[in-house]
């Protein structure tokens, strides 16, 4: 089994790398794209007698090359700031236990100890973040650890430390921190949408050529402009939902206890109130939907597309199946079944 | 193409392969080695922890001297055990002690309700709990080092540099599947 499962985590670092640096090259292409809107419609490049260096499109891929490696060097730091946690002190008795369910199953995982964050919100929630198993922060809510017994932070805790040992918090993160750069942009976008239209206007008029393939180009960018932060979420979405039900098994697999995941998955379930901490740039990255939506409890491609987290019953299920598998066999306590 | 030149090809494929299976169990020992020692630091970290223990239960146990004495033995007998099969009993003796004065502390309303006495127990219950979840780890990445070395060609590379398998953690005394044993109610 654990070698079955190990051979799905080294697939799912491999998947996240490619992923990571596909997702930072569609960032910096659709910025450049918007950059090369601007040379033609607004610059004029490309019209009769006027070649220059595309300017924008330089600065647009300059700008959207250095919003990928901030996202990268930065995003961890700006997401924990952003749902407003606080960095749990080494020696705080009363985050003790929690620091400790930490230390034991980054020792379960094999990786260094991450930095513990609490964040002061009384809904039960959880995530990590950060841009490499080195580098890994995991933050989790008040109310997470006020209401799960000892067992079940430390499922929870096991959840997040397959995410940061399966490297999905680099791809999770850097998704975040690039929607959160799109949704910027396209509000910039808007803005000077006025003087974009004027422009392109006014040089329709002396060059009718050209004029049909500007507002085509035109339409092409309005678009994509708007679409920014629609396949931004989409991107995010699609991002997250598979690997949950992998987190959920290999973070079984370091505690060897199922049922203390499907036991902790209910009680955040059960707690109905969104976490406000968490903005909603960031609920792909939380142990379930922050935001509590309803396209979370279907399954189906439109779920796909807009839920970010598979529905928690079927978690729950597949851990009680689980955790039925793994009750102790007899026969396995006179021969011990290596790696089991 | 000439024969030689396709034979020069094949032998310097094969010299590649050969070089990267080397490397990968030369990695996968140095992941095995490091698992081992992580056993041992936790081990030491819960040697460091019983005088700490005992030094603070011992005013309120006044009639169980007799438990926190052997407590005391059972942890310098661990502490000073040469070799693994004698530290592997030596500290399931100490895992045994420890769970017989858990047991008895339960008769002691005032020092459950201690602090002092809460905080330790949180902190030996995480330190037993990080010695199986190390053991837990040395297992599984010592199996998928003797996989990697038993399958079908590697094997032939780990015959040839010499590469053994790892013998994997298991319990020796029946006693010492019950660890939960140490999980008392003063757990959350």
């Amino acid at each position: 089994m654990a070698q079955r499962v190990s051979g799905n985590i080294f697939e799912q670092q491999q998947t996240n790398r490619r992923n990571t640096v596909l997702v930072m090259a569609v960032f910096i292409g659709f910025v450049g794209f918007l950059g090369l809107g601007f040379d033609v419609l607004i610059l004029g490049l490309g019209q009769r007698g006027s070649f220059h260096l595309p300017v924008a499109t330089l600065l647009a891929v300059g700008f959207g090359s250095m919003s990928a490696f901030w996202s990268l060097q930065a995003g961890a730091a700006s997401v924990l700031r952003s749902s407003g946690a606080v960095a749990v002190a080494a020696d705080d008795p009363q985050y003790r236990q929690l620091r400790n369910v930490v230390e034991e199953m980054s020792v379960a995982a094999g990786l260094p100890v991450p930095s513990v964050y609490i964040i002061p919100d009384p809904d039960p929630n959880a995530f990590a973040t950060g841009k490499d198993p080195a580098h890994a922060s995991v933050a989790v809510t008040q109310g997470l650890v006020d209401q799960l017994s000892r067992d079940e932070l430390q499922a929870v805790v096991a959840h997040e430390m397959s995410h940061v040992r399966n490297e999905d918090i680099r791809l999770m993160t850097v998704v975040a921190a690039l929607v959160g750069a799109a949704m910027l942009l396209s509000q910039f976008g808007m803005r000077s949408m006025q003087f974009g239209g004027a422009g392109g206007g006014r040089r329709s008029d002396s060059s009718r050529r050209s004029g049909g393939g500007g507002v085509i180009f035109l339409v092409f960018w309005l678009l994509a402009m708007i679409l920014a932060p629609i396949i931004s979420r989409i991107l995010a979405m699609a991002v997250s939902r598979r690997r949950e039900y992998l987190a959920d098994a290999s973070g079984a697999e370091l505690t060897r206890n199922p049922g203390a995941l499907a036991a902790a998955l209910e009680k955040i379930d059960a707690a109905t109130d969104p976490t406000r901490s968490i903005k909603q740039g960031t609920a792909h990255l939380c142990i379930a939907d922050p935001l509590g939506a309803a396209a979370n409890d279907r399954e189906g491609w439109l779920a796909d597309l807009f839920a970010t987290h598979p529905p928690i019953k079927k978690r729950i299920d597949a851990l009680r199946a689980m955790a039925f598998q793994a009750r102790p066999d007899p026969t396995a306590l006179k021969q011990p079944s290596p790696g089991s | 193409m000439s024969v030689f030149g396709i034979f020069l090809i094949v032998v310097v494929i094969l010299a590649f392969w050969v070089m990267l299976k080397y490397n990968s169990l030369v990695a996968l020992r140095n992941q095995v080695e490091n698992g081992w020692r992580q056993i041992d630091v936790q081990l030491k970290r819960r040697h460091d922890l019983i005088p700490n223990l005992v030094a603070t239960v011992k005013g309120y146990m006044e009639f169980e001297q007799d438990t926190l004495q052997k407590v005391i033995a059972a942890r310098n007998a661990a502490a000073g055990a040469q070799g693994v099969a004698d530290a592997a009993k030596k500290e399931g003796e100490l895992s045994g002690a420890l769970s017989r004065l858990f047991a008895l502390a339960e008769n002691y309303p005032t020092l459950k309700a201690n602090e002092n006495v809460k905080q330790l127990q949180e902190e030996l219950s995480s330190t037993e709990n990080k010695i199986g979840f190390a053991r837990q780890f040395y297992n599984d990445i010592a199996t998928k080092f003797n996989i990697a070395q038993q399958v079908f060609p590697a094997s032939i590379i780990a015959g040839m540099f010499g590469f053994q398998p790892r013998e994997l953690f298991e319990v020796t005394e029946p006693g010492e599947r019950n660890v939960p044993a140490v999980d008392l109610s003063l757990r959350k």
